[in-house]
């Protein structure tokens, strides 16, 4: 890309002077609850060709002051600001046609999401070509083929095909490479990149920043990186920003930051961040039931909580089988569309695995790799095409009727996304106790009290027994799910993505308390997630998926440290901060 | 087929842009939100709902408390008006509308304000029969063809068409000339003819619902299909419908006072709307208010009707 001479710094004196110098932002969000601040006194500069990453949590602010930046936020939004200098403009007063001849042309926003950012009945060549036209950086037919260099530039195969193609013909990661190719075809001198890639896989994820590096490198260009992942922070940026609660807490040097934080928020965010820590080294609040609680609340039957059973929960029984369930060769086919042709598509290939009793079996992969149908099969919430599910010894691979709810009382499910796994109209009480009135166990006077003692176990306030599902935060739905999955004293939690959808610190919360769960009521978990750091920390057992193949199975430490097979050796290069926690400092 | 691979319908293995972090983010900014909003003024209750609705929407509160008149004059209309419906005062007849008679008197000399107000009884009653039975069996047919899909769904909704494809009027003339007339006649065959809008509502509510998370959630705790319709599904979706309900509530009053007004319904003398506007039609050159003032009355009962479901439905958006 030929940088443009305009832009390159005339003087010495004009090239010290940072590109961006925001002091004293404030934003303020008007709601029907009253007003939010969502941003409050942040002062923050980005020098020319510097990379800065800001972190930060869901609310701290960080997304908000990025797109303050360039006047991006909605009209409930009051922003006040000294100043928001960038290359002698000052954007905080600017006009909108001032504005509109910095927005894109020399500052380029990466949007977050890149389902939902690009015009779907436009060809994606004529939305990467706009931002030049809209300048009149260029004539029709030149942006048409500049179009196609920037393209390629962001890494995407292909890109005269591509330029003829629509948003619903690519990949999420191809269409987040075309927010990119749009973000830099002006070769702007500052791109705004939102959680660019925390809809991604790892390994595109790893390529996509690579790229994004890449370019900044070659041009000279200044990045802002918005991220939740302290990670890729660690990874990308040369100073690093930490945002909480609207206000910036600490900033640095990655070495320094991560090295020596001085601010109390900033350590509390390593400690929970998975991809920073070796295994075990996650400080969890592992808080071990009591002994008495555990007999009282789980001293039911599996299945039939209300009757008494001998044995304690957790103690071993050695007339038991080692594994809990096992899976042999599992073939799961879905039938394609008939529009697309017909045939079918196989998700699940060959799939063998053995849960072990009291531990956890994770299975990692990335996304389409098959591990949700897997454990979609397991639960029997689909069909298996050939293969079998063994439970305890007993093939429950064609159970029906009674037979398969009976099932329900030894498998739960917890799902990936606690905003949509609870019912909105039920309150808390009620959804807890669901499955017991499924299976008419207890009177309402004992469903009420195992509710209450649940909501207990998993760490919840009693007044929340009343409450709708709505009212409660994400963490806290994660909790109530936990809790309606133990209340019929299941062997067997199907946790399909538990974390995924929640911030680092309640990750970690919610992963102590299923250690802690498991240690003192040895439930046995199979664990789906795509994030090889969080399996780390619970998993004892791991297999990786990919493509629907099991492509290998041990011992969480023997694949991590000495993995066999090249694809999962890919997978634990691209965890962000891997690099980071290694080796103290990190430079170009 | 077991049971609940037989309703749950089998997805093909998602793609990465289901349910990640990204996709959430709103729910978590939100979270944060509310975490943080100044708490003093985030109080909930239904009656600074009411309040708000009232003082945002005075249209909506005119029209709740016109039908709130209206229901009060069904069941009491001795309240409005001391005289009798069916005895005229034969000196007194066709007289304008003035101090003593409000809506003027028609030809045999009774009192037509009297006659309003009884008739609204009678209007009401077929009106809310028609509404219950459209909402209970469309709601019923939407449902069963909704949740279990395949050809019932198919059966069902073809039906649908078939009776969208017909005029609600017609329909309803086509079914009391086989039920006989009468006044609940009118009622069942002003309900029949609603329940295809209701029924095709209410599958497009169920195919929302049925997707979601939390039902799939619901049968991996055990529930039996039933439980998990009636239970889960149905209040999640029912909100849509009873704003429909609301607006075939009007819809309801015009066609049982088109049908009475056909003659179908209620025979003279009983006071019903629509036979009034009727029995009004002959004198239209000397007595204007025979008409015009039962038809206003029809009028404005079905536009606050209409009101009232706009606000419902403004109030459902805002909670969902």
């Amino acid at each position: 890309m030929s940088i443009d001479l305009a832009h390159t710094p005339a003087t010495a004196a004009r090239a010290a002077e940072p590109l961006l110098d925001i002091r004293h932002l404030a934003v303020r969000y008007r709601t029907n609850d009253g007003h939010i601040d969502a941003v409050r006194d942040v002062s923050l500069t980005i020098g020319r060709g510097e990379k800065v990453a800001i972190v930060g949590e869901s609310g701290s602010g960080k997304s908000t002051t990025a797109h303050a930046i360039v006047h991006l936020l909605p009209n409930a939004a009051e922003t006040h600001a000294d100043s928001i200098l960038f290359d002698g403009i000052d954007l905080a007063t600017a006009s909108r046609a001032q504005l509109r001849r910095v927005r894109g042309a020399r500052i380029g926003l990466v949007p977050q999401d890149p389902i939902v950012s690009l015009n779907p009945v436009k060809k994606i060549g004529a939305q990467v070509a706009e931002t030049l036209i809209v300048h009149g950086l260029a004539d029709r037919k030149s942006a048409a083929y500049r179009a196609v260099d920037a393209l390629e530039k962001a890494g995407l195969p292909e890109p005269e095909l591509r330029a003829q193609q629509y948003p619903h013909e690519l990949s999420g990661g191809m269409r987040q490479r075309v927010l990119i190719a749009i973000a830099i075809i002006a070769s702007p001198e500052l791109i705004i990149a939102d959680e660019p890639t925390s809809a991604l896989d790892v390994t595109v994820q790893r390529q996509i920043l690579d790229h994004i590096d890449l370019l900044a490198a070659e041009t000279g260009t200044s990045v802002l990186l918005i991220t939740h992942d302290l990670g890729v922070a660690a990874d990308r940026a040369d100073r690093i920003v930490v945002m909480n609660q609207g206000e910036i807490v600490e900033q640095g040097t990655p070495a320094e930051v991560l090295g020596s934080p001085t601010h109390a928020y900033t350590r509390a965010l390593i400690a929970a961040a998975p991809s920073l820590n070796a295994a075990g080294q996650v400080e969890r609040v592992l808080e071990v039931l009591d002994p008495d609680v555990a007999a009282r609340v789980f001293g039911g039957r599996a299945g039939e909580p209300f009757v008494a059973r001998s044995r304690l929960p957790g103690a071993a029984d050695a007339t038991l089988a080692p594994a809990v369930l096992s899976a042999r060769n599992l073939v799961k086919d879905f039938a394609l569309p008939r529009a697309s042709g017909g045939g079918t598509q196989r998700a699940v290939d060959d799939v063998s695995f053995d849960i072990p009793r009291g531990q956890t079996f994770a299975l990692v992969g990335e996304s389409g790799s098959g591990k949700s149908t897997t454990a979609r099969l397991v639960l029997r919430l689909a069909e298996a095409t050939s293969g079998t599910i063994e439970l305890d010894g007993r093939d429950i691979t064609r159970a029906s009727g009674a037979e398969l709810r009976g099932l329900r009382r030894r498998i739960q499910l917890v799902h990936q996304n606690p905003y949509a796994s609870l019912n909105p109209r039920l309150t808390v009480e009620q959804i807890v106790a669901d499955p017991l009135v499924a299976f008419g166990l207890g009177s309402r006077a004992d469903r009420r009290r195992r509710a209450a003692e649940l909501v207990d176990v998993v760490a919840l306030p009693r007044t929340a027994l009343g409450r709708r599902a709505s009212e409660l935060s994400g963490g806290q739905r994660q909790r109530v799910a936990i809790a309606r999955a133990l209340a019929l004293n299941p062997d067997l939690l199907v946790l399909d993505e538990p974390v995924s959808a929640l911030d680092v610190s309640i990750q970690a919360q919610i992963l102590g308390l299923l250690s802690s769960l498991q240690s003192s009521l040895g439930l046995s978990y199979l664990f789906i997630s795509h994030d090889l750091a969080v399996v780390r920390q619970i998993a004892h057992r791991v297999g990786v998926m990919r493509l629907g193949e099991l492509v290998e199975t041990g011992d969480v430490e023997q694949v991590f440290s000495a993995s066999a097979h090249p694809y999962t050796r890919a997978l634990l290069d691209a965890i962000p901060g891997a690099h980071a926690s290694g080796a103290p400092v990190i430079g170009r | 087929m077991t049971e609940t691979a037989a309703l749950v319908a089998e997805r093909p293995p998602r793609s990465d842009e289901d349910e990640t972090f990204a996709s959430t983010a709103s729910d978590r900014f939100a979270d944060a939100s509310r975490n943080r909003a100044n708490p003093s003024r985030s109080a909930r209750g239904g009656l600074r709902r009411l309040r708000r609705i009232a003082t945002r929407h005075p249209g909506a509160l005119l029209a709740a408390l016109w039908i709130a008149l209206i229901l009060l004059s069904a069941f009491a209309p001795a309240l409005f008006s001391g005289q009798d419906p069916l005895d005229g005062v034969p000196a007194d007849k066709m007289q304008p509308p003035s101090a003593a008679h409000w809506f003027g008197t028609d030809q045999v000399g009774r009192d037509l304000f009297t006659r309003v107000v009884h008739g609204s009884a009678l209007t009401l009653q077929a009106a809310v029969i028609a509404v219950a039975i459209g909402l209970v069996v469309g709601s019923l047919l939407g449902l069963l063809a909704g949740f279990i899909g395949s050809w019932v769904d198919d059966v069902i909704m073809r039906i649908a068409d078939v009776l969208l494809a017909i005029p609600s009027l017609l329909l309803s003339l086509a079914l009391i000339t086989a039920l006989g007339f009468g006044t609940i006649n009118v009622a069942i065959a002003v309900g029949l003819s609603s329940v295809a809008a209701v029924a095709r509502i209410m599958r497009s509510e169920v195919i929302r619902v049925r997707s979601g998370v939390f039902v799939e959630a619901a049968f991996a705790s055990g529930n039996r299909w039933s439980r998990v319709l009636f239970r889960h599904v149905l209040p999640n979706s029912i909100g849509p419908v009873l704003v429909l309900a609301a607006l075939e509530f009007g819809t309801a009053i015009l066609a049982v006072s088109a049908l009475s007004f056909l003659g179908y319904g209620a025979q003279p003398p009983a006071p019903e709307w629509g036979s009034l506007v009727s029995t009004g039609r002959d004198f239209m050159a000397t007595a204007w208010w025979l008409t015009a003032l039962p038809g206003a009355v029809i009028a404005l009962t079905v536009l606050s009707a209409n009101r009232l479901s706009r606000a419902l439905d403004n109030e459902g958006r805002r909670s969902r």
